[in-house]
């Protein structure tokens, strides 16, 4: 029993890095522009199509440092075409822009790879197991965890070290003052818009490696994402780092005894955390 | 205050002016009723069926009720598809399990999205923006997974079939709307006309000058004394209950509750129709949903990826015609 809920932690803890990485991209372009993006399941599932597209000409790696930058190139090339003009208008817009774009992902993928699973092979040295004893620990699970750990401190870093980090970070704050200031804040929306969408690509080809290729991914990871930005707090990519993890360790062990809550248990937790606290865990209080 | 004139004059069905004269709003009022009322006689000449009349009646119920919140008290829902789910998967159950009675499944139906709404609502009234949405967008996806996992009940990913309308008893009489496609249009807009002209006299009302106000400028609203997050959350209520309504004529429609009736993609829809057709214009949603239906019923029998069209479509709409249709021509004419 001891083993099954550990295991199910773990599980979770997989998922919840999943998460994390996905809501971490919504969560930078939602505080810096005001854009809910519904199509970042689209972008993600893009991204593990573009990994099994590169394999056979650079290999498994080659893949997993190529295909984020790709699926953040088409990011660009869509914000800058399709999600700028939309700056300033109403949210509802450009929420309703990246819905019609997730259809098209969606729907593209499945017209150029097909309806059906496809097999996203990793290293075979990733496939086995660390140990008899805990036969959940596969050597691609830790590297998951490992990679979406590097990730996630990389992206700290990016935001508190760099130049452009600590303007994404001011003008999360204050846009206006950022952009009297002389900074090119088209520019930065651009920039920040791109980095989310890389997480997303790189979090497409994880799960490529573990759930294998389908065009519906994008837009069963997608719900659970926008729960952790909001268990998180709105504004806080802390919190959304830890409503991602949150929820994937609640819906894990929840799947020990109720297998069938699994999924509705993190929209419960959601609604205890809006009674409680309806700025989120770590939301700042007034923003939204 | 020349805002608040306009948009309450928007809120009667406001005066189209029509190639220099001024189409009276209630010659408009007058000409959308008489084209509904007689739909199912001229529909069949051009081009499409009853049954298509009467999805466009049901879904533009769902957008108007949707607009209700959206255009006319200014918050931004994007999980409307829950209450029509509720409401067709509580009249589906009711019928297959509990009563083979419409008007009781019709009753349940709305019950159940009454009552998840008024829940929800209480937690979301204090969230404005893009919080509202987002959370809104949340929930919705709630009653799907409990849908999609109750396999044995509800029927799973297959949705609830093994059941059909009633014909509706009134006591004195019967109409008979499972073998007459008529009957039942007119069942539909019977049920549209009675919510319409609801949502009509509240907006006509005090209330409904007061989320008028709230819409235009929340935080006078709020210095006036007048009880914002109450007002918001009963508009909530009103809309939610509308579109439940429309989800138990849906599930009649189809004698089938889809889990896609829940899913969120469903709540893009609505929001698509209000938007397309005009969001501060009274009919704006029922042109919008007839435009949409119509489309997706032609697209989708030309092509199996229907959903990119459908995509791309919403694409256009944002980015050249986001005022939609009666707001372009609002624009046109006062210019």
């Amino acid at each position: 029993m001891t083993e099954l809920i550990l295991y199910n932690v773990f599980n979770g803890l997989v998922i919840g890095a999943f998460y994390a990485l996905m809501a971490l991209g919504l969560s930078l372009i939602l505080n810096l522009s005001g854009v809910i993006n519904f199509a970042h399941g689209g972008f993600l599932t893009l991204g593990g199509y573009l990994a099994f597209v590169l394999v056979p000409f650079v290999g498994f790696w080659g893949a997993l440092l190529i295909s984020p930058f790709l699926t953040a190139i088409v990011g660009l090339v869509i914000e800058r075409l399709m999600i700028r003009p939309l700056y300033g208008r109403d949210p509802l817009y450009s929420l309703l822009l990246t819905f019609g774009l997730a259809y098209i992902l969606e729907d593209g993928t499945r017209f150029i790879w097909g309806p059906q699973t496809l097999p996203f092979s990793v290293p075979i040295w990733l496939q086995s197991q660390l140990s008899t004893q805990f036969f959940f620990l596969t050597g691609y699970r830790v590297f998951m965890v490992g990679l979406a750990t590097v990730t996630v401190i990389g992206l700290f870093l990016i935001l508190s070290r760099t130049r452009v980090g600590m303007r994404i970070r001011a003008g999360t704050l204050d846009l206006e003052t950022v952009s009297v200031l002389g900074v090119n804040t088209r520019f930065l929306r651009t920039v920040n818009f791109g980095l989310g969408i890389f997480l997303a690509g790189l979090a497409g080809v994880l799960a490529a490696g573990m759930l294998g290729l389908q065009p519906t991914t994008g837009s069963e990871l997608i719900m659970p994402s926008f729960v952790a930005v909001v268990i998180g707090g709105l504004g806080s990519l802390p919190g959304t780092l830890l409503g991602g993890l949150l929820i994937g360790v609640a819906s894990g062990v929840t799947s020990v005894f109720f297998p069938d809550a699994s999924e509705a248990v993190i929209y419960v937790m959601m609604g205890l955390v809006l009674l409680v606290r309806p700025r989120g865990l770590l939301g700042e209080e007034g923003r939204f | 205050m020349s805002r608040l004139d306009k948009s309450a004059d928007s809120a009667r069905g406001g005066g189209i002016p029509i190639a220099g004269f001024r189409l009276d709003k209630r010659a408009a009022d007058a000409v959308v009723w008489l084209l509904l009322l007689t739909m199912p006689f001229w529909i069949g000449w051009i081009g499409g069926y009853t049954q298509l009349g009467t999805r466009v009646v049901i879904l533009a119920l769902a957008a108007m009720s949707l607009n209700f919140l959206l255009g006319y008290t200014g918050v931004m829902s994007f999980g409307h598809a829950a209450y029509f789910g509720l409401g067709s998967y509580g009249l589906g159950l009711t019928i297959k399990y509990l009563v083979p009675n419409t008007l009781v499944g019709m009753a349940i139906g709305i019950a159940a999205a009454i009552v998840a709404a008024a829940i929800i609502g209480l937690l979301i009234v204090r969230l404005r923006g893009i919080y509202f949405a987002m959370v809104t967008i949340a929930f919705g996806q709630v009653f799907y997974f409990i849908a999609y996992r109750w396999n044995n009940v509800t029927g799973g990913d297959d949705g609830l079939s093994g059941w059909h309308r009633m014909p509706v008893d009134l006591g004195f009489t019967q109409i008979d709307i499972l073998n007459n496609d008529f009957a039942f249009y007119y069942v539909a807009l019977f049920c549209f006309a009675v919510s319409i002209g609801i949502m009509a006299l509240l907006l006509r009302s005090p209330f409904g000058r007061t989320l008028l106000a709230i819409r235009e400028n929340e935080r006078r609203a709020r210095f006036l004394g007048i009880p914002v997050d109450r007002h918001i959350w009963i508009s909530w209520l009103i809309s939610c209950t509308f579109t439940g309504l429309a989800g138990t004529l849906y599930a009649m429609l189809n004698n089938f509750s889809d889990p896609h009736d829940l899913h969120w993609e469903q709540s893009g829809n609505f929001v698509i129709m209000a938007v397309l057709g005009g969001m501060r214009s009274f009919w704006g949603p029922l042109i919008g949903a007839a435009i949409f239906i119509v489309l997706e019923d032609y697209i989708s029998s030309r092509t199996e990826n229907w959903e990119s069209f459908i995509g791309l479509f919403f694409i256009l709409v944002v980015l050249f015609f986001p005022r939609g249709v009666l707001g372009m021509i609002k624009r046109k004419t006062m210019q």
